[in-house]
């Protein structure tokens, strides 16, 4: 183990992928001379050269269009587009190709892809480069979409993705970079996709999260935990396929439940882990489910303001007050 | 050129011709369903280009694919399958008309969004770049209406800032759905937009097959010797509407006729045959095979099953993952390959 940031968690997936694989190569703007928009490649570029570490044109739909094709041709191309706001400008070729080309001939195409991306706002980047537009990605089958919470899951969640056969969304959460946290150091450290994942345990209420969430999650059961309330945490850590056994089994110990996310509520993860845990653990409901997310406007670039828009652990803390004591 | 490959190619080209016009009558009984494009009139573009390409050469081209898909080496029975969305098509009867493929004849596709599949052209040949696959080409088909999109514009810069091996073809049959090429385009002459991205670039004849096939095999020396991308505008018609339910209110017949009068097959045949390479019983005997084998395609597809139920659920992933049915949670999963 490993004490280190989000962001070497990140660039050491990266790193070791690439020392392990020949066909791994990553492209997009700014990952090579620049060192990456968010210094995850830095270094890359000098130790791994031109070919492996490609600069891009600003071109969204370039960028993951060549990256489909160089994955059909058996390569394990790691696209990084710097925000997923700029997915948008490449929305047909995640959605339209990525997602359906195997399905679509047959499982002839196979597509070893892996998108990164960073989400999420807090940063004043103002509406256009703010948003946590997670779930919309979740809706397509086909596409898989991953998003940590923890440094160690980025480490062995990135390195699955990148050896999986399947397209791979990767959505990290730039305020999260310095977040640091132990990292396994074994080179074949692998999270399953697909997983949730328990990281905190308690028996009075479940609180569901994904990404930087699972991080004001945690910060909210210290808080419970010093009235007496001991929160479970479920870190979905993966959108689509959405595994929803954890949150179950949790639920049906707790029979409370806060959801949570970044994203705006309406049609958002939260309303669909909401309606999950209604249809499968309705006997064991003794409160409405709360969905805390983002205050439904366009993100503004005021500080004070923003803040006013995101969800904050204050918000999750009293939610599970209400959750348990109505 | 021994005689029999002349003879093949113009087989393959009326086999072609067949094969859309047996399309559009099932279509009309309902047995074809979706959209259907025909691609009767351009045939001596892919089997032009296809008769002379390395096995190492890929091909990837748009929607219009039947020709591409057959000229590419697919059987006729597999693509008609397709058509009938049976279990035996190319795609499992899960892509249609415009989602045909078979990577092992090199042939990627059959892409219905328009110009999507230009920036993977380039992600193919990046593919053939990376891996030393030295003189691989990826060709890449288009028509003159994906030049207005923005795929088309990064995927062309790309291909030229990398300097990636992708032979953009232009099958510029003078309409985008309805509309012609001066209504739709800056630059009427599609390969002007090449120049912009310092390509090399030709626009062709695209009616006369063994002109055209002179053409490529030069562009695509040039293209072995030197690298890099090229670009290549080739003049060609659809006598069909753009698909089945075209109302054709934007062209005269009198120009339909025209072109018609100029027809690949016919130019071919009377190549053929002023060349004396084929005599007429020949040619007419090479009408009949290609009936027969468009007739056998045909009731080989009708017999084909539809595919099982359990294959709605099949390849959505490679591997074994949670997929929903209809609101019954996680009561299947994706089977991979």
């Amino acid at each position: 183990m490993s004490r280190m940031t989000m962001r070497e968690a990140i660039s050491k997936a990266l790193w070791e992928e690439m020392e392990r694989d020949e066909s791994v190569f990553i492209q997009g703007e700014e990952v090579g001379l620049w060192g990456g928009t968010y210094a995850v490649t830095k270094g890359f570029l000098d130790h791994f050269g031109e070919k492996r570490v490609r600069d891009t044109p600003i071109a969204e739909a370039a960028i993951v269009g060549s990256a489909i094709g160089a994955a059909l041709t058996g390569l394990r191309p790691v696209a990084e587009l710097m925000t997923i706001n700029f997915a948008f400008v490449a929305m047909d070729h995640i959605i339209n190709e990525a997602a359906k080309l195997h399905y679509m001939f047959g499982g002839q195409f196979k597509l070893p892809l892996v998108i990164r991306a960073t989400s999420g706002g807090g940063r004043q980047l103002g509406a256009t480069h703010s948003q946590t537009p997670d779930a919309i990605f979740a809706h397509f089958p086909g596409l898989v979409v991953v998003s940590p919470g923890t440094p160690a899951d980025a480490k062995g969640l990135l390195k699955s993705a990148i050896r999986s056969d399947d397209p791979v969304l990767f959505i990290e959460n730039a305020t999260l970079y310095q977040t640091r946290g132990e990292v396994p150091d074994d080179k074949d450290y692998l999270e399953p996709l697909g997983k949730s994942k328990v990281q905190r345990e308690g028996d009075d209420v479940t609180i569901v999260a994904y990404s930087k969430m699972v991080q004001s999650a945690l910060e909210a059961a210290e808080m419970l935990s010093e009235d007496g309330i001991e929160a479970e945490v479920v870190d979905l850590r993966t959108l689509r396929p959405l595994d929803m056994d954890p949150v179950i089994e949790s639920f049906k110990r707790t029979n409370r439940a806060v959801v949570v996310e970044e994203g705006w509520r309406s049609f958002g993860v939260g309303s669909e882990v909401a309606s999950r845990i209604y249809e499968q653990a309705f006997d064991y409901v003794d409160a409405p489910v709360k969905r805390i997310a983002q205050a439904e406007v366009p993100l503004p670039y005021n500080a004070k303001l923003e803040q006013l828009a995101l969800p904050q652990t204050e918000d999750i803390y009293h939610a599970a007050k209400e959750v348990l004591y109505g | 050129m021994e005689k029999n490959e002349y003879l093949d190619l113009y087989q393959e080209m009326v086999i072609i011709r067949r094969v859309e016009e047996r399309a559009a009558e099932l279509y009309q009984q309902g047995k074809v369903g979706g959209f259907l494009h025909l691609y009767i009139g351009q045939e001596a573009v892919c089997a032009g280009i296809a008769s002379v390409r390395k096995p190492e050469d890929r091909i990837i081209t748009a929607y219009r694919d039947h020709g591409w898909a057959i000229s590419s080496g697919i059987d006729p029975k597999i693509v008609m399958a397709e058509l009938l969305g049976k279990v035996d098509g190319c795609s499992k009867g899960k892509g249609g008309s415009m989602h045909m493929a078979d990577t092992e004849k090199n042939f990627w596709g059959g892409h219905a969004i328009v110009g999507a599949h230009i920036p993977i052209a380039a992600g193919l040949a990046l593919g053939d770049v990376y891996q030393g696959n030295e003189d691989a080409i990826t060709i890449c088909m288009f028509g003159d209406g994906a030049t207005n999109i923005g795929f088309f514009h990064e995927g062309l810069n790309l291909s030229k800032v990398w300097n990636l091996p992708v032979l953009w073809v232009c099958e510029n049959n003078q309409y985008g759905m309805g509309t012609s090429v001066e209504r739709a385009s800056a630059v009427s002459e599609i390969r002007q937009k090449a120049e912009g991205y310092g390509m090399r670039n030709e626009r062709i004849e695209g009616m006369d097959i063994m002109g055209l096939r002179k053409d490529v095999t030069r562009v695509m020396e040039t293209m072995r010797k030197e690298g890099g991308p090229y670009f290549l505008e080739i003049m060609t018609y659809r006598y069909r509407g753009h698909s089945m339910g075209d109302p054709e209110r934007y062209r005269e017949k009198e120009e339909v006729k025209k072109w018609q009068d100029e027809d690949p097959i016919g130019i071919f045949r009377k190549y053929l045959l002023e060349e004396k390479i084929a005599t007429e019983a020949e040619l007419d005997e090479q009408d009949d095979e290609a009936e027969k084998i468009v007739e056998e395609a045909v009731a080989f597809a009708e017999a084909s099953p539809d595919p099982e139920d359990e294959a709605l659920f099949e390849d959505i992933y490679t591997e074994p993952r949670p997929i929903e049915y209809r609101g019954y949670e996680m009561a299947h999963e994706s089977e991979g390959a």
